[in-house]
């Protein structure tokens, strides 16, 4: 499975205008993803991850160079095209959850499947789903300001998953989190991975979410400089 | 996907509650001192119009020139011929004679010495004629504080304050001293059957109202009035149609040479009416063009300010997947949302205060105590036509622009920079 590739970047370049000139975020980044990688994109703030995995979820453009995700260049997408290759192919995790606050769980976790072509059952069935796998059936009713840290980042997790994505970004995923509860989410992430193949793409420097990864690619300067598989067999 | 952002606003006070109120404050306010200053103004040309300048006036050149003065003896004569030849010139207006005059009031002890005394305004009108709308044209009848309509020759009413201040009751004789038209002294007793109180400053002070045949007798104006008064059907004023009117009129009268001769104005022509009504129009005009832009700033900023608050959330729903035209003409939907129910909030508690000062007014009469004008001293609102929908300009005009410029930031930003924004 892992063999075929639905990510690559091809002697990826971004640079942001900064004053007069320009600041090298990425520098000729040449990377490659599976189905079903557990990988993470490790390096210190400023290194780049942030921006890659911005690139690879097609809310940024690259500057040179080639980013494919899917089989479509990232560079080449309209706007609209950009949004239809997220909604169908892509989730995201947050640092912070940005879960909508006026909406239930249950109301956060559908959102992403009323802009899909789905109908009200299998709308309720696949939100029941996505709550369970990350188990909070039992808060489907309460809204982001009565859960933890923890139940808002899976409430998160659920929210990625629910239209069943082929690659979820997670940038900083266990930032807020104590140790505890960040374990939990990567438990439930690296559970989720297995059960349904989903790519799990992180930006980290968290040595706890370090020690579940199965690949880890360091960045520093906008370049790759260690991409090692750590044997964290699924 | 409707039901959600409609539970989404319904839920997020920021988005429903909050702007709905300023919104309807806004729109609240437009709608009020709208309905105000028109009342204001059309009440100001209503009360000139009924009492002193009707919608057009015919006096002599001569009493035109120094009308302040009320001089009766350069007043027309042969208003009976005259006033057929309009009638029949004007079939669809209301022509009416009136004649004013000063004078003093005498009022009597028992033996007949004087009790009391007081300089009086006189007014006479065609009180026994049911043609000449008079009555109901002064508001005569509702007006009456105490007492009744006079119903014969020798009956009168004085204002009430008048009444108050010379000790007068319904039923009392007074003794008019006067001057008649050709400057002989006129004397006349009169017993007052009502007292009145037109809430105009000017009247209410030292007013008397006779019938226009009386005048004429006690005044020595046989078939003489003081001026002739012109109405409008349905006693609408036409700037237009009194142009053309005093136009065609003074024309015809242009060749006679006699200061004697008539000379019709219209209302604006009268007591700087123009330059007044010109003055306080392009005042109120200006005046309602800075409200309703400066409302329509507020709730543009407002609705700006709610749209850039909403940037992170625009960031989350754009990595879900959902496309900028989406997010952006759902920010404009629910600001016509917004928009609609809080002009329709605004424009119905707006009415209401509105009716409300419609009916009961504002009595300034306090601050007109030494008024010579002719100015109600109860303002009123006047819910106008216009007022039905002037506050949907900045209400919903102006949240939907400010909502669009603000959506238009969905556009020229980064995708990935709205990403960041996330703060939801």
């Amino acid at each position: 499975m892992q063999n075929s590739k639905i990510i690559l970047t091809e002697e990826l370049v971004k640079r942001f205008p900064v004053g007069g000139g320009y600041f090298t975020a990425l520098n000729k980044i040449n990377l490659s993803f599976g189905k079903g990688e557990f990988a993470g994109l490790v390096g210190p703030s400023g290194s780049g991850k942030t921006t890659l995995l911005n690139i690879i979820g097609s809310l940024d453009y690259p500057s040179e160079g080639k980013a494919i995700v899917m089989d479509q260049s990232i560079g080449d997408l309209t706007h609209r095209q950009a949004a239809r290759l997220r909604n169908k192919y892509l989730g995201f995790i947050f640092q912070t959850y940005n879960l909508l606050p006026v909406y239930t769980v249950y109301e956060n976790v559908e959102f992403p499947l009323l802009l899909l072509d789905t109908t009200t059952t299998e709308r309720h069935r696949a939100v029941l789903d996505a709550v369970e796998w990350v188990g909070l059936t039992d808060k489907l009713k309460s809204r982001p300001g009565q859960l933890s840290g923890g139940e808002s980042q899976r409430v998160a997790i659920a929210r990625a998953m629910v239209k069943k994505p082929e690659v979820v970004l997670a940038d900083e995923p266990t930032a807020n989190l104590d140790a505890a509860n960040s374990h939990h989410i990567l438990q439930t992430m690296e559970k989720l991975n297995r059960e349904l193949q989903t790519t799990f793409i992180f930006a980290t420097h968290d040595e706890k979410v370090i020690q579940y990864l199965r690949r880890k690619i360091s960045l520093e300067d906008g370049t790759v400089v260690n991409d090692e598989n750590l044997g964290n067999e699924k | 996907m409707l039901k959600f952002l409609v539970k989404g606003i319904l839920r997020d006070h920021h988005r429903s509650r909050f702007p709905i109120l300023i919104v309807s404050a806004g729109v609240m306010l437009t709608v009020l001192i709208h309905c105000w200053v028109s009342g204001v103004l059309g009440e100001m040309i209503d009360t000139s119009a009924a009492f002193a300048t009707g919608h057009v006036k015919i006096m002599s050149r001569a009493y035109a020139e120094n009308e302040g003065q009320i001089p009766n003896d350069l007043a027309l004569s042969g208003v009976g011929s005259l006033v057929s030849e309009l009638n029949q010139d004007y079939p669809d207006m209301t022509w009416v004679e009136r004649i004013k005059f000063g004078g003093l009031l005498d009022v009597p002890d028992s033996n007949g010495e004087t009790r009391s005394q007081g300089p009086v305004m006189g007014i006479a009108v065609q009180l026994f004629s049911e043609n000449s709308g008079e009555v109901e044209r002064l508001n005569i009848e509702k007006s009456i504080v105490k007492g009744r309509m006079p119903r014969q020759p020798g009956e009168v009413l004085i204002s009430d304050q008048f009444a108050e201040k010379l000790d007068v009751s319904p039923g009392d004789q007074v003794t008019l001293m006067s001057s008649t038209m050709y400057g002989g002294m006129a004397m006349q007793n009169y017993i007052v059957v009502g007292t009145i109180s037109f809430g105009v400053v000017a009247m209410d002070r030292s007013a008397m109202i006779m019938d226009f045949t009386d005048a004429q007798i006690v005044l020595d104006m046989t078939d003489s009035a003081g001026e002739i008064l012109g109405y409008f059907e349905n006693n609408i004023y036409s700037d237009e149609r009194a142009r053309r009117m005093v136009a065609a009129f003074n024309m015809k009268y242009e060749p006679d040479t006699d200061e004697f001769a008539p000379i019709m104005l219209r209302l604006g022509e009268q007591n700087g009416l123009d330059s007044m009504l010109e003055y306080i129009s392009s005042f109120i005009g200006m005046f309602i063009l800075i409200f309703v832009a400066a409302m329509s700033i507020v709730l543009w900023n407002a609705a700006l300010i709610g749209g850039l608050r909403r940037y992170g959330e625009v960031g989350l729903r754009l990595a879900i997947g959902e496309n900028k035209g989406h997010v952006y003409s759902s920010m404009l939907l629910e600001s016509v949302f917004i928009g609609c129910v809080g002009s329709v909030i605004g424009t119905v508690i707006g009415l209401g205060i509105s009716y409300y000062l419609q009916t009961v007014g504002f009595d300034i009469s306090d601050s007109l105590q030494n008024v010579t004008m002719m100015i109600p001293s109860v303002f009123r609102a006047h819910v106008t036509a216009q007022a039905y929908y002037i506050g949907f300009i900045p209400g919903l005009f102006s949240t939907v622009l400010g909502t669009a410029l603000a959506g238009i930031g969905i556009y020229r930003r980064n995708t990935a920079r709205l990403f960041k924004e996330l703060e939801v």
